[in-house]
Parts: C-alpha cells; structure tokens; sequence
C-alpha cells in the first residue's frame, strides 16, 4: 500500500480538519463529530438537506455543503456508514424549525443508521423526511445493498433537494422533488482497476491487466461482469445501453448527463466518453441540457468512471439551474 | 418466577462481553465465510465499551441500563448490526421506562418489542439468516410463563443459532451468496446466542 496519509486510523478525521481550513468561509466542524455543516447554519426559515455516508467518495459529500446545497455532511469511516450519533448531531445542529430531509444513498447499514437517527431527531421534536437514492442499474442485490445501490445520482439528488430548500420549499415539497430526481436518473459504472482502504492495506479485488470490471459499486463490489478493456466509445456503449433500456423512458426526452471519474481517471479520459454519449444522444433525438463531468462521487483511488441520466422537466431544468454555492459545485 | 433488577441488567451486559470477547476469533471466522468478516471486531468493540459504560456508573432501574447499552452498541458497533442490537436495547428501555423491578412478564413484553424494533429496522422477518432466527423464538419461549428457566433459554436459542446453518440468507450481506451461504452458521444469530446464554447465567445465579 503506497498512500498519503499517517495511521490509516486518523485518515477520516485529518481529512476532515484538512477539509474545514480549505473552506473556512464556507464549512465548520461540530465539535468531537465526523459532522460538517454550512458555516452559517442553522439558516433561519428553510428546510435543512442532511447527507453523508461512509469516506472515500470524496467530494461526497461534505464538497456539496454550501448554499443551494447541502446543511450538513456526515463522514463515516472509510466506506462505512456513520453511526446515528453523528447524524442526529448534524441534524440538531442544522434544523431551523422547518425540518431537514435526509439524502440516503441504499446501503443496508447507511439506511439503518440514518433512520434510526431520523427515529430519534422526531422523538425530540424535529420534523424529518428522507429519500433513498438508487441508481445503480448494474446489480438488483450486492454485497452492500437490499436493491440497488445509490451511486453518482445522488449529487443530482443534493442538488435538487439544496435548490428546492433554498428556495423556500417545504418538507414536503423537497421530498417530492428529491423523489422526481430518484425516479428519473439511473446511473451505471465500470472499474480498470481497484482501490486500497487505508485500514485495510491491500486492493480490495484484483484485475487482470487488460481487464475490466463493468458494473462496479463505489465500494470495489463485483458488478455484472468482467471483461477485456476496449477502446472509450465502446465502454460507454455498453454502459449507456444499460442505462438507456432501464425502466425509465428516455426517449425522445432531456436529460441531464454526468460522467463521473472515480478517482484515478484523468479528466481527459472523461470528456472522451462525454464525447461519445452525446453523439449517441443525439442519434436517438434525447436533448441534453445539462453536462456535468468531473469527480463527484469517487472510490478512493479506481480508476474508472460512471455514467449518469436524469430525465428533467421546466421544474428540474430550473432546480438544475439555481444557484449553488459549495467547495465542489457552483452554478 | 424471575424477577430482574438493574444490578443484575449490569451483569448480563458484562457476562455478554465476557462471552463475545472468549468468542472474538470465532465469531469472525464465522463472519469471514459468508460476509465481510467484521463482526467479531464489531461485536468485541461494542461490548466493551458498553460494559465500560454500564459497570462504572450508578442505576436505579433496568431501564437505565439498558438505555445506555443502546446508546454505546450504536454508536460503537458500527455497520448494520450496531443499529440493530442498539434498537434492541432502546425498544426495551423504551418498554420498561423507570419501572423500578421487572417481572418476567415485563420482561418477555420487553424482548417482544426488541423483536419488533429489529424486524422493523433491519426490514427481515423469521427464517431470513439473520439474529431474527433467535430472537424470534427467544421472545415466544419467554410468554411461555410459568416453564421459564435458565437450561430451558440456553436450549432454545442455541437450537435456533444451529438452525440458521441450513437456511439460504435473504436479507445482509449473505444473501449476495444466495444458495452459498447454505451450511455456515449466521455469524448474527451467533452472538444473539450468547447474549442469551448470558442472560440464563444472570438467572442461575439469582435463583
């Protein structure tokens, strides 16, 4: 293992104290938590967007804090879910009155623990909705997930929900919308080649050379299978097909498209993908609006990247469109 | 007929840990056959800071005990079984509230509701590969009433742990092994056993 860090047992809370004096403007850290939160919340009058999950998919999610997007982000260990003390801290510290949704990406542990911290924010009186991101098309169960796994969607979900908050949706209001986002985007990925937890100290599966693991979860789970790499176009062939023949209707619609890198694929690589989907795109009249491409939601070290759609409508298209203000998002 | 005080709530949350830590090794091989090999580090974390917790402070009731159990294991057990046993104790705090001594009846009603909260939150029924399979016909033995005692418990949920060799996992992370997971024990229903097998040790010595 050949890493940046010092103990592999300090690496999220480091990352995290680096984190807060990168954006001092824009972050604070609760005391004695793996809590981030907007430095100006709880922000009077608006309706607080919780999310978070295990490290290692960084910018997710404490990059997405910031206005327009999310209160507060919770960081559990490296790929493991936070424990419902750090939720229910972020969510105390970041409602104002008007409630606060929880963004919840599908991971068995990720949504026992928030929910059980939602249980216990409601006991005290705080209002809490939730919605549970799954947009993972490759696999129906993994080694991580009853259902589908939350994948790259979710930054859509943050943005969405952050612009539906922002301007002054209610609790209600920004579930509905968070939900539209959950029913209209899927999402599928490929690995070319693994990634080392640091407490782990060794890759967390193996791939040959010329191989390549389509499918795969943010996590390093088997995906659908394993193949021989091939040139950029036909990759993002095979994994826009499957994004495209899921059950949402594309045709004929706008999308917003990302291509999301996970973390040790050069951007360049990146825009050659982009490239391909929207000539492919356009072949089959789907309008894209909107482009994202870059690291959103990464693991760790994989080299390899994600493709996501989100069929958007004039509301999306002006969520989309709203301002936000965080280390790792700006419109 | 059982009665529990918090003195003896204490001692079944250090006998627990004594058990899971003699268990440590074991309970991971367990884990390392059909999940992601955690749960005897998971389980050792989380009972030892539990026991630190509850044996160094002062409790009125059964219901205190348990309501820092709860607060400790999900905190400290981490992945999805630290919400489960941490619901478990939380829904018998919750049952109990400050009820000064605690009858086995109150008892029983209790472990029912520790059942309910997990199925609830872990979304798993009966039959599953999951600490459910004990739970479940713990919680049944103990409305039994009047044929309650210790040898009886320790029977029942080690006959409920053994029978989780043979079921196919539907729910957590064996069911990714679906028909693979046949012939291992669920590492789960495993330390669920000794919990129990704690709670009948806690009774013989009050008997």
């Amino acid at each position: 293992m050949k890493k940046v860090i010092n103990n592999p047992e300090d690496v999220v809370r480091e990352m995290l104290e680096g984190m807060t004096l990168a954006y001092p403007e824009q972050v604070r850290n609760l005391e004695d938590t793996t809590v981030l939160v907007r430095k100006d919340a709880p922000v009077a009058g608006k309706v607080a967007i919780v999310s978070g999950g295990g490290s290692g998919h960084e910018p997710a999610h404490a990059g997405y804090i910031g206005r327009g997007m999310l209160d507060a982000a919770v960081a559990g260990e490296m790929f493991t879910s936070p424990t419902p003390d750090q939720v229910i801290e972020a969510i105390r510290a970041v409602d104002s009155g008007q409630g606060v949704f929880l963004v919840i990406k599908n991971y068995t542990g990720d949504v026992m623990n928030f929910e059980m911290a939602r249980e216990m924010a409601e006991a005290e009186g705080i209002s809490v909705e939730q919605v549970v991101v799954n947009d993972d098309v490759a696999v129906e169960d993994s080694s991580f997930t009853t259902g589908r796994r939350g994948i790259a969607g979710t930054v859509f979900v943050h943005k969405i929900a952050g612009a539906k908050a922002a301007a002054g949706g209610s609790l209600k209001e920004v579930k509905e919308a968070a939900e539209k986002v959950v029913a209209n985007t899927r999402s599928m990925g490929v690995a070319l080649s693994p990634c080392t937890i640091p407490g782990a100290g060794k890759p967390n599966f193996q791939l040959e050379d010329d191989e390549m693991e389509v499918g795969i979860g943010i996590h390093g789970e088997p995906g659908t299978k394993r193949e021989k790499i091939a040139p950029a176009d036909d990759i993002a062939e095979e994994l826009l097909q499957k994004v495209l023949e899921d059950s949402v209707d594309f045709d004929k619609s706008e999308v917003a498209v990302m291509v999301n890198g996970l973390g040790a694929t050069p951007e360049s690589e990146l825009f050659i993908v982009n490239r391909y989907i929207h000539s492919k795109l356009r072949e089959k009249s789907i309008n894209v609006t909107h482009t994202f491409v870059g690291e959103y939601m990464t693991s760790l070290e994989m080299a390899g990247f994600s493709i996501t759609l989100m069929k958007v409508d004039e509301e999306i298209k002006q969520l989309l469109d709203a301002e936000a203000v965080a280390p790792a998002f700006h419109r | 007929m059982m009665v529990m005080t918090a003195e003896q709530a204490v001692t079944w949350v250090e006998k627990t840990n004594a058990l899971i830590q003699s268990n440590k090794e074991y309970l991971t091989e367990l884990d390392q056959a059909i999940g992601d090999g955690d749960h005897g580090l998971n389980m050792s974390r989380g009972f030892q800071e539990a026991e630190a917790k509850v044996s160094s402070s002062e409790y009125e009731t059964v219901g205190g005990v348990f309501k820092d159990t709860a607060t400790v294991l999900m905190s400290k057990i981490g992945g999805a079984s630290g919400p489960l046993y941490g619901t478990a104790f939380l829904k018998m705090s919750m049952f109990l509230r400050d009820k000064p001594s605690v009858t086995q009846a109150d008892f029983a009603e209790a472990v029912e509701e520790a059942l309910n909260g997990m199925k609830q939150r872990g979304k798993a029924e009966q039959g599953e590969k999951t600490m459910i399979d004990v739970w479940h016909p713990v919680a049944d033995f103990l409305k039994n009433g009047q044929n309650v005692n210790a040898g009886k418990l320790v029977e029942v949920a080690e006959q409920a742990m053994e029978g989780t060799k043979d079921t196919v996992a539907t729910k957590g992370r064996a069911a990714y092994l679906q028909d693979r997971s046949k012939g291992h024990i669920d590492p789960g229903s495993t330390s669920s056993f000794y919990l129990f097998q704690a709670l009948a040790d806690v009774w013989e010595e009050g008997e």
